[in-house]
């Protein structure tokens, strides 16, 4: 492990951070004693299904509900109509300074559908078979109307229009970076001009647990409990009371449960949790509603789906000179939470990668089309813009005959630039040594040597095609602070700050919460991990909650890696805050001036007097019983914090793969994967492990089997996991991990974000493989994934295949 | 995931579930269940009735004997693999066991069943063919066979009538000399065969291919045999050059599938790699 | 009221499930995993999907590892079920379990109870796996969040460790 910090060289000795500890979720979750959404069961607990729209775009002429309601068990059939005081979902992550024309869903569709599975009513019954029973009762009649599925098309002359103010059904063009006729003029001065079209495919996030609701309302007290698959109960919390309901947010308690992996799609305010709550307030009964996986994969939301036509400049040298990019985001067919924020702030502002690169422009078309909303999934614009700028190095690097690695290697941003302003908008670049990790990640994976074998192989027509692939990213984790991303700047009409709150009970024990939610991270372990540390006790005293409004400060939730970044560093000021008070109450307890207390190993002493120590167990009584405190100080040690960073940060590092290809199946078998990465100070590395190693899955995955593909007229043909490509076990290799340490000076942990780096990284290491070991055949570029009957036709058809059998 | 109502009759003996199936013309009969169940759940599939032959003892036993084995229609998978019989006479079953499905299909999934469903992609579809073997079948007139040639007419179509029982799976005793193996190309989401070809090769002593059974699966609406490629190796020395130069041609005059995943052009390609690749080793060239 | 449907009827099952005997009735289109989850409240088996493809519901049935979506509760009438709740024994956790917690084998935790009855099973079948066997018999578990490395090393620590116990014992 190499460090670039400047640290001290003898950083104090740890007990918890930075040690592998095993992880306090575990124990309930491996014998099953989670509680995951669907394991609640309330007294009276009615069942809700609803009636999905066949069609991709058509009008709704007629529903009878009335065979439904008449069906065994049922207690309420619904239409749209039903909900007309529900406001439609708000979109509350519009892009900065353009124009959104903006749709979103309502609880059930009215009048018109726009995508297969669109909901149109909802029965509610005793148990989920006569849900299921009764909703297959309702009778819907519709007037099909054209459908339009992709990016592009949807723009294009006489495509059906889907919603009556966005013409076009184009959402918003926004852009990024220097002026587009200055990069028309480097573009036009470069030794080495290429242009390509470059596809980045639907996905679909698929945690294993689908999504769900569970509605309660007290008609004593006017109250409502919402319990969700959510990765951002407090955000929801907000936009049910504020936007959609119109009910006062202190009569709505929304409660996450365990909940089984999210991966961006848990972010997002969906129809089911209004309805639910509407639900239970009409049939009075507590109203449950689970997605089976087929509903998710038609209506929640997807990831990706961008169509870009770069134009690249370089010097014959291989150090790129400009990069033009027009951009073509698939939608859906409404906004979701935060679609526009994706494609333009987190994509369009990160092209850059960790090169310097003096001229881009970036064009951004975002469109709706007859199919399932696109919004974030793990890396979120991010993994669209490594991809794109990972294939660029490739492609720059093809044209000039410059090797690969010598490409990025020549345009890399220094260690001494920091920190580094991309020109694209973003804000500066924290730290990096982008170099040292590709060196290793080089090192590690003997890249002479796998270029040596290549042309050996290359030479003999070995029945095997050797591919390297190359993968050196940058990403923006701890997105924030909240007066750039906020509604002025950015367009994310909130902040973006964490809240901790940190308790140390009468008898020592400590219970500290996070606004924060954890779906498979860990929290509980690695933010434990932080509050032993801090206070000194053993990690068996401390116990973190979240994902329950009632008993949480407000917070924005997980997702794009902030975790650490923002609601970790919000405890660690907490923890500050606590042994500041802490150490006057030591001081006053030994009659000493507060400067003079020193903690060490848990206890507070008088500095050289180390035998006469104060334990936190001491001090907290002390806080407590409050008889005896320093003078005009309040009881008890309980310390929240509000943090909003000063900047994001910035993880990095290389990823190298390594694939045989079949000549003649073009069958790919995945040799070698070797990842080096700098997520900045690492709190447990058996968790940042495991997230790297996930997300080098869903990473490949896309590079090689995972696609949602949409027939003309809008249906979803990759509509269930038989059809859609989930990676398992004998489909994914063994991940070859290292590190670089660079802190981010943004925050005093040094910490930055590991969660999505891995996808971030994967894809373009893979696919770059696969097109290396393509070379010969002349191939320049293929669409993901990249299976073997592509690989196979490519080859097959490819000019340069007679040249490549020689 | 919340399959239509059906009333349910677990039978005690063969006739008595043919007996539930002559007075219930909508009803199915339930076998090991994993093709059926699935498209009960997503309401693909919606039977009146299911009669349970699952617990019918008879129709569980495997007896290999010199001449040949007899597999009760409710043996699984597993049952059939883990049978040292079945191993050392029928080695492409085990073989071809190992690809289908996952290990709980394989646990409960039975040879009976997969025959009676006929999916274009199922695996022993065409390795049953190449064994050249034959299903007893009981029914409302009494016990009749039907011959693997005679089994499949199109996409989970077959010549077994509905209201009759699959009992055993009979097959003959391979020749004494002989060479046998299945080669898939597996689909990534669900494990069904892209292509799968199963061979059954006879030799003579003087190491003559004297009988070639070859059949795909997963290329076509039905199981087939590849007689091109049978005709081009009987009574024929096999040799690499031969055996490659047949296999060319497998998928001469075959209707091939194309769908999302595969085109029939990349499917007809491994049509013929695939039976290079398994006639090589079956051969031990 | 319209006419219903002609009724079916339910059908009475006995079963053990973790040791324990239940009477029930069950319709005959309740899936097992319904039955466990809804009728005997045994959450810890999951849904997934609804394609027999995910195998967060796996559980043993009479000795086979079984999808519990893709069995009807009549079926398993007279049979003895194990479930994750039923594989830790007397406050010990199965060395699968505990391969699982070391390795990291695990983070949302959903698929991990299917995860760890299809890793019991396989072990069972094969008590030496090499890492390709492991990962062939786990094809029918998803999992989205590990990447599956960490699970290959749990089944491949239960493997050495039950190959100790199993030594020892021997002696």
């Amino acid at each position: 492990m190499t460090t670039t910090s400047e640290l001290p060289e003898t950083a104090p000795e740890t007990r918890y951070i930075g040690k592998p500890i095993k992880r306090r979720e575990d124990p309930r979750l491996m014998t099953g004693q989670g509680s995951f959404l669907d394991d609640i069961r309330l007294p009276g607990m009615s069942y809700a299904e609803v009636v999905r729209s066949p069609y991709a775009h058509a009008n709704i002429k007629m529903i009878d509900t009335g065979a439904a309601k008449s069906m065994p068990g049922v207690l309420g059939v619904f239409t749209g109509d039903d909900f007309m005081d529900i406001n439609p979902l708000p979109c509350a992550w519009q892009a900065g300074k353009v124009t959104n024309n903006v749709n979103t869903p309502r609880v059930l569709a009215v009048d018109k559908v726009c995508q297969v599975g669109d909901p149109v009513a909802v029965v509610v019954a005793e148990t989920p078979y006569q849900a299921r029973d009764a909703a297959a009762a309702v009778d819907v009649d519709y007037e099909e109307l054209p459908a339009v599925t992709d990016a592009k098309a949807t723009t294009a002359d006489g495509a059906p229009q889907l919603h009556e103010n966005a013409p076009n059904n184009i959402v918003l063009t926004w852009e990024c970076g220097t002026d587009a006729d200055s990069v028309d003029a480097a573009l036009k001065a470069a030794d080495v001009h290429v242009t390509e079209e470059i596809r980045n495919q639907r996905l679909i996030p698929t945690a294993i647990e689908t999504r769900g609701s569970i509605g309660r309302y007290d008609p004593g007290t006017d109250e409502y409990t919402l319990w969700e698959t959510s990765q951002c109960p407090h955000v929801h919390r907000l936009l049910l009371a504020a936007f959609v309901m119109n009910i006062p947010e202190h009569k709505l308690r929304v409660i996450a449960p365990d909940i089984g992996g999210g991966f961006g799609q848990k972010i997002f305010l969906y129809w089911d949790m209004p309805l639910v709550l509407a639900l239970a307030k009409k049939v009075g009964r507590p109203v449950k509603y689970v997605e089976d996986r087929s509903s998710n994969y038609l209506t929640a939301t997807h990831g990706r789906d961008h169509v870009t036509d770069v134009e690249i400049g370089a010097t014959n040298d291989g150090h790129i000179t400009a990069l033009k990019v027009k951009t073509w985001a698939n939608l859906g067919a409404y906004l979701s939470t935060i679609a526009p924020g994706i494609p333009t702030t987190l994509y369009g502002r990160m092209v850059a990668g960790c090169y310097k690169i003096p001229n881009i422009h970036v064009d951004v078309v975002a469109t709706y089309s007859n199919t399932a909303m696109v919004d974030a999934y793990r890396g979120a614009g991010r993994p669209e813009a490594a991809y794109l700028v990972e294939r660029v190095c490739d492609l720059v690097a093809h044209a000039t005959g410059v090797d690969p690695a010598e490409v990025r290697r020549r345009n890399f941003i220094q260690p001494e630039d920091f920190p580094y302003d991309t020109g694209v908008g973003m804000l500066p670049y924290d730290s990096g040594n982008y170099e040292q990790a590709f060196d290793r990640a080089l090192e590690q994976v003997g890249y002479k040597e796998l270029r040596a074998e290549q042309q050996r192989r290359r030479r003999n027509s070995d029945p095997k095609l050797l591919g390297i692939g190359l993968s050196s990213y940058v990403e923006v984790c701890g997105v924030a602070p909240s007066k750039w991303i906020g509604l002025p700047g950015e367009g994310w009409g909130a902040g973006l700050w964490e809240s901790a709150n940190v308790r140390v009970h009468l008898t020592g024990k400590i219970v500290a919460t996070t606004g924060s939610l954890p779906h498979g991270q860990g929290h509980e372990t690695s933010f434990s991990q932080l509050v032993a540390e801090e206070l000194g006790v053993p990690i068996e005293d401390v116990e973190i909650q979240h994902g329950d409004t009632a008993g949480t400060p407000f917070g924005f939730g997980t997702y794009g890696s902030r975790s650490l970044a923002v609601g970790g560093i919000a405890m660690y000021k907490s923890l500050q805050k606590v042994k500041e008070k802490a150490r006057r109450i030591a001081a006053h307890m030994l009659e000493a001036s507060p400067e003079d207390i020193v903690w060490e190993n848990g206890k507070a002493h008088v500095k050289g007097s180390p035998e006469q120590a104060k334990t936190l167990g001491e001090i907290a009584l002390q806080a407590s019983v409050a008889y005896d405190l320093p003078d005009g100080m309040e009881p008890y040690l309980d310390e929240t914090t509000y943090y909003d960073p000063p900047n994001c940060t910035f993880p990095f590092g290389t990823h190298v793969c390594v694939v045989e290809i079949d000549r003649e199946t073009g069958e790919i078998a995945l040799r070698r994967y070797v990842a080096v990465d700098d997520v900045g100070n690492v709190v447990n590395p058996l968790i940042v492990d495991g997230q790297l190693h996930g997300g080098i899955a869903q990473g490949l995955s896309q590079a090689l089997y995972e696609g949602a593909v949409y027939a003309e007229n809008g249906e979803l043909l990759t509509g269930t996991m038989n059809d859609y490509a989930m990676p398992r076990a004998s489909m994914v290799p063994t991940y070859e991990l290292d590190r670089t340490v660079t802190p981010s000076p943004t925050n005093p942990m040094g910490v930055k974000g590991a969660g999505e780096a891995g996808t971030i990284a994967a894809t373009p290491a893979v696919a770059n493989a696969v097109l290396d070991a393509l070379r010969p055949f002349g191939i320049e570029n293929l669409d993901m994934p990249l299976t073997p009957p592509k690989v196979w036709a490519a080859m097959h058809h490819a000019a340069g295949a007679a040249q490549a059998a020689d | 995931m919340f399959p239509t109502e059906f009333a349910y009759h677990r039978a005690t003996s063969v006739q008595d579930a043919i007996a539930f199936l002559g007075a219930n013309p909508d009803a199915k009969v339930l076998a090991g269940g994993h093709s059926l169940i699935p498209a009960m759940k997503l309401r693909l599939a919606a039977p009146g009735a299911l009669v349970d032959i699952g617990r019918i003892e008879s129709l569980h036993a495997i007896d290999v004997r010199p001449d040949g084995a007899k597999i009760g229609a409710m043996a699984t998978y597993n049952d059939i693999r883990d049978n040292a019989g079945i191993a050392r006479i029928y080695p492409i079953l085990p073989e071809a066991i190992a690809e289908i499905g996952d290990a709980q299909v394989r646990e409960r999934g039975t040879f009976g069943g997969s025959l009676a469903h006929a999916d274009p992609a199922a695996d022993l579809t065409a390795v049953f063919l190449a064994l050249n073997g034959e299903i007893a079948v009981t029914g409302p007139n009494g016990d009749r066979t039907i011959k693997a040639d005679d089994l499949f007419v199109d996409l989970w179509t077959t010549t077994l009538e509905t209201d009759e029982i699959i009992t055993s799976v009979i097959l003959p005793a391979p020749p004494a000399s002989n060479g046998m193996g299945y080669e898939k190309h597996a689909h990534p989401a669900s494990g069904y065969a892209v292509v799968g070809i199963a061979a059954v090769l006879g030799f003579s002593a003087d190491k003559t291919c004297e009988s070639a059974r070859i059949a795909v699966t997963g290329a076509t609406s039905k199981a087939t045999r590849l007689t091109g490629v049978e005709q081009a190796l009987t009574g024929q020395k096999l040799t690499a050059e031969l055996v490659s130069s047949a296999a060319g041609q497998a998928s001469d005059g075959l209707d091939i599938n194309g769908d999302l995943y595969a085109s029939e052009e990349y499917r007809a390609h491994l049509v013929n790699v695939l039976t290079r690749r398994v006639l090589t080793s079956a051969a031990g060239l | 009221m319209a006419e219903a449907p002609a009724k079916i009827e339910t059908q009475r099952i006995t079963l053990t499930v973790n040791g324990q005997e239940h009477a029930e009735e069950v319709e005959p289109r309740m899936l097992l995993v319904h039955f466990l989850r809804d009728q005997l409240g045994l959450t810890g088996t999951h849904v997934g999907c609804d394609t027999s493809q995910c195998g967060a519901c796996v559980v043993d049935v009479n000795g086979k590892t079984t999808k519990s979506c893709t069995m009807f509760a009549v079926q398993a009438d007279g049979a003895e079920i194990t479930t994750i709740e039923g594989l830790a024994s007397e406050g010990a956790y199965h060395p699968v379990q505990e391969g699982f917690w070391e390795m990291h084998g695990l983070q949302c935790g959903y698929c991990t109870p299917g995860m760890i009855m299809s890793s019991v099973a396989l072990l069972k079948r094969n008590p030496h796996p090499s890492e390709q066997e492991i990962r062939h018999e786990l094809e029918g578990n998803i999992c989205r969040c590990t990447g599956y490395q960490n699970i290959v090393r749990a089944v491949q620590y239960a493997a050495d460790k039950m190959g100790e116990s199993g030594a020892a014992s021997a002696d």
